[in-house]
């Protein structure tokens, strides 16, 4: 292997494995003194494992960890941080009721005699501050600064720890716009100043703005590692998703017709949005049809579907359901309207998990009900003994507890809870992801009859394949902002990934 | 709802899940076996816990106290299976029983003033305690801990307030006989805990109410997008609690015939808890036992009336007491469990 000269950190063939997963296998990286290094990936990557292995929240299996040409071995986040590898989480994980300065020095305070030395410690937290261009009150407790103002000083104490190594876990995603420019000249003035920084975002815009170099992971591997400078976006995009734009396979259109017949909408969207979380766009799902939403990790993607359920309220424009305005306050207005969702992260927040088949296939009907029309046990158990036929539901009875079954027969459940309430809107949020291949197979199929019994789906899915191959129209997300439409022939993963890139053919 | 079918599924494969989950007495096990080893140690080394007489048509005994004076954690630990199951618990209500005697004492003194509107009044500013609790945790998403914390604190004085800073007496037998009375034989306050329990049980499993707390307990996320209103869960909970709150207050005002707002229901609250753990409903929410929670009530009354009987001093009686909730709180902790469990595969592999 060879040894690049300038390498503050360099990795080789880093292993890591969890119980069944092979986190990381064989892991290169490389970062250099004075540079901004991106890492990127999909969810399952293997950013954050790599960096929890860097930073000794886990102990690595295998492979060599040097930093400045010497072995490292960090057992703790703080050995880790005595080594000078520092971590700056999204969430600033500082103490917001504590001053500047305690929390710049804080499990370092300068002592003598076991009693802090509070002018000490003033002073260097200024300094510290100084070198991030910030010259704050540092008595002042830190709640009473803005998130910005937090994430800075959380890279002042990176910095007072005298770290060589700066890590920035979604720096970004708190921040607006004006924020993360002023967080990017600290950066760069840093990167100036011989730090080696790794960056870890999903905003592409900004890995282009800061980053020099890339490394790109997917599914635990190394793909590979590229200058900023001469990668295009669209071709970073498709070595993340894992697909190169040459080897693209035709077009499937499988058995969904493409043809752009004309169907009667049942929600709009007009100009709908929410600051934040989502820029203002407009949407239209209609009758019997399947719209895809398309776009990176953290694109918006589930903020919109968030946005349509109820869960969080829209701020601007309007939604229309069969023309008339709604907006619903919670979740009960959306599936009193006829909405259905299920949530991406399936355990936390869509299985009740020591609740029986029976009762978590039951429970969204009943709330529509309310809690005294209650559905006679004999009906329950029908119902629950229908889906559990109907979608294949691999349990030894309705009164088994949710929590003993796979991940893809909880997604089923979860489907069954929609079903048994007979939505007029399903919104399935990666309703694959994590399931094996049959089970895949299945809800794809389902999702098709289903379609074709005249429900509106709203898919999102980080498998372009599937978008590709189950939609009627593909609306496509970046940095939580629409950014195209795809319909008919146009729908294929080259030109949802060249959209997502911003550089349609 | 015609969908195209997908693949067949093999439902009828064997598992050893299954049988466990099917009978409804299962969960009532261990409480059972822990209130029967209490009454064997009993049968075998405290005379006379066992005898019971009938006098003038009514049972009398140790075993007959026990019911008695259990009934009061017996009719909290009802509200409290239901408060604990949504992930909250409810701090205040040995305050509430006091506020609940003492607008009872109160009232039945006043002239003029029916019997049946006395505990009306009683137990409808009792379930307004539990409203405000609940409108706390439920309404403003208060941690129910510092929520309920407040009308326990704040709940004597109020008590304090309605009686004058006194100890009301009263003579008025309808009232005395909440406390004092026999029906077929057994004292009335056993009598009113089962009612309740009936009452909770057909509130909880004949409407959809106990399904509702329970997917709240478990995954209060998933159950607000599955379009259940945890809000309005919780305050019910919290109402209900409340009830049986008053009821157990003008239970003990009954029982020594005043309203004592001092010493009324202090530190039930925790017995009360004690009894929902050790019927089988964890902390964390979830799955309740109402019936779990009376046998784990009477489980507490044993122990507290064994260590009376066998002279031990009220003083050093809280020990065993904490032992007992230390073994409890161990068994429930899934940590714990594996532990035990590998070690035990270890022994006998």
């Amino acid at each position: 292997m060879q040894t690049d000269q300038r390498a503050l950190l360099e990795i080789r063939g880093l292993d890591k494995s969890f119980p069944g997963v092979k986190a990381l296998q064989g892991v290169d990286f490389t970062v250099r003194r004075g540079e901004v290094h991106a890492l990127m990936g999909e969810n399952g990557a293997g950013k954050s494992t790599l960096i929890k292995v860097l930073t000794g929240v886990y102990p690595r299996d295998g492979g060599t960890v040097k930093l400045d040409g010497a072995e490292i071995f960090p057992h703790s986040p703080k050995a880790a941080e005595a080594l000078g590898l520092s971590t700056v989480y999204q969430e600033v994980n500082l103490i917001p009721h504590l001053s500047i300065a305690e929390n710049i020095c804080l499990g370092r305070e300068p002592t003598r005699l076991g009693m802090i030395q509070w002018g000490a410690m003033a002073r260097r937290a200024e300094a510290a501050l100084a070198r991030v261009d910030l010259k704050l009150e540092v008595t002042l407790p830190l709640s009473s600064y803005s998130i910005a103002v937090q994430q800075m000083t959380a890279i002042a104490r990176a910095l007072d720890v005298s770290a060589k190594l700066l890590i920035l876990d979604e720096p970004t995603s708190s921040l607006d716009e004006k924020e993360a420019a002023e967080l990017f000249a600290v950066l760069r003035k840093l990167r100036g100043d011989g730090l080696g920084i790794v960056l870890v975002t999903h905003f592409l815009d900004q890995v282009y703005a800061i980053s020099d170099r890339i490394t790109v992971l997917r599914d635990g591997q190394l793909v590979g590692e590229y200058e900023t400078a001469t990668l295009p976006r669209a071709e970073l995009v498709s070595r993340m998703i894992g697909k190169a734009l040459s080897q693209m396979p035709p077009p499937q259109h499988g058995g969904s017709e493409r043809k752009a017949q004309p169907r009667e909408p049942l929600v709009e969207l007009r100009n709908f949005g929410r600051p934040g979380s989502i820029a203002p766009m407009d949407l239209s799902i209609g009758k019997g049809e399947v719209v895809g939403l398309a776009g990176l990790l953290g694109s918006g993607r589930t903020e919109t579907a968030r946005l349509i359920f109820g869960i969080d309220k829209a701020q601007t424009g309007e939604m229309l359901l069969e023309g008339k305005p709604v907006a619903f306050r919670s979740p009960r207005q959306a599936i009193r309207a006829g909405f259905g969702f299920t949530p991406e992260n399936r355990k936390t927040d869509g299985i009740i998990p020591h609740l029986s088949v029976r009762e978590n296939v039951i429970l969204a009907l009943q709330a529509r009900h309310g809690a005294i029309k209650t559905l006679a046990r004999k009906q329950q158990e029908d119902l629950a003994d229908q889906f559990i036929k109907l979608l294949g539901i691999r349990t030894p009875g309705a009164e088994q507890l949710v929590v003993n079954l796979s991940g893809g027969n909880q997604q089923k459940v979860l489907l069954a809870r929609w079903l048994a309430t007979q939505p007029r809107l399903l919104i399935l949020d990666e309703p694959t992801r994590g399931i094996d291949v049959g089970a895949k197979a299945e809800i794809l199929k389902l999702v098709q009859s289903l379609r074709e019994q005249g429900m509106a789906i709203l898919f999102i899915s980080s498998e372009l394949e599937e978008v590709v191959r189950d939609c009627q129209r593909v609306i496509v997300l970046r940095d939580r902002a629409k950014v195209g439409e795809l319909s008919g022939e146009q729908i294929t993963e080259e030109n949802i990934m060249r959209t997502i890139a911003g550089q349609p053919q | 709802m015609k969908v195209a079918p997908a693949t067949v599924a093999t439902t009828s494969r064997p598992d050893r899940f299954e049988k466990r989950q099917t009978r409804w007495w299962s969960s009532l096990v261990w409480p059972v076996a822990g209130l029967a080893l209490l009454l064997l140690f009993n049968l075998i080394f405290t005379q006379g816990f066992f005898h019971v007489e009938v006098r003038e048509g009514r049972l009398y005994g140790v075993l007959i106290d026990v019911l008695n004076h259990g009934s009061k954690v017996m009719l909290l630990a009802l509200g409290m299976a239901l408060v604990i199951a949504t992930g909250g618990v409810d701090l205040s209500v040995g305050a509430v029983m006091a506020i609940a005697g003492a607008v009872a004492a109160q009232l039945i003194n006043k002239a003029g003033v029916p019997f049946p509107a006395v505990v009306a009044a009683s137990l409808a500013v009792a379930i307004a305690a539990g409203g405000w609790n609940g409108l706390l945790v439920g309404g403003f998403k208060v941690q129910p801990i510092v929520a309920t914390l407040i009308l326990m604190v704040a709940g004597r004085g109020i008590a304090q307030l309605i009686t004058d800073g006194q100890i009301i007496t009263f003579t008025d037998a309808r009232l005395t006989y909440i406390g004092n009375g026999s029906l077929l034989g057994l004292p009335f306050p056993v009598l009113l805990s089962l009612a309740m329990l009936a009452l909770a049980g057909v509130f909880t499993r004949r409407t959809a109410v106990g399904l509702f707390i329970e997917s709240v307990g478990d995954n209060q996320t998933a159950s607000t997008y599955s379009g259940v209103h945890a809000g309005a869960v919780k305050f019910l909970v919290y109402v209900f609690s409340g009830l049986c709150a008053g009821l157990a207050g003008l239970v003990a005002a009954s029982n020594i015939k005043c309203a004592d707002s001092n010493h009324a229901g202090l530190f039930l609250e925790l017995d009360a808890i004690l009894a929902v753990v050790v019927g089988g409903t964890s902390l964390t929410g979830g799955r309740f036992y109402l019936a779990g929670a009376m046998v784990g009530a009477l489980f507490i009354q044993t122990l507290t009336t064994t260590m009376y009987m066998r002279n031990v001093s009220a003083d050093v009686a809280p020990v065993p007491k904490a032992l007992a909730i230390l073994a409890v709180c161990l068994l429930q902790s899934p940590l714990l469990r594996a532990k035990l469990a590998a070690q035990f595969r270890r022994r006998t592999a």
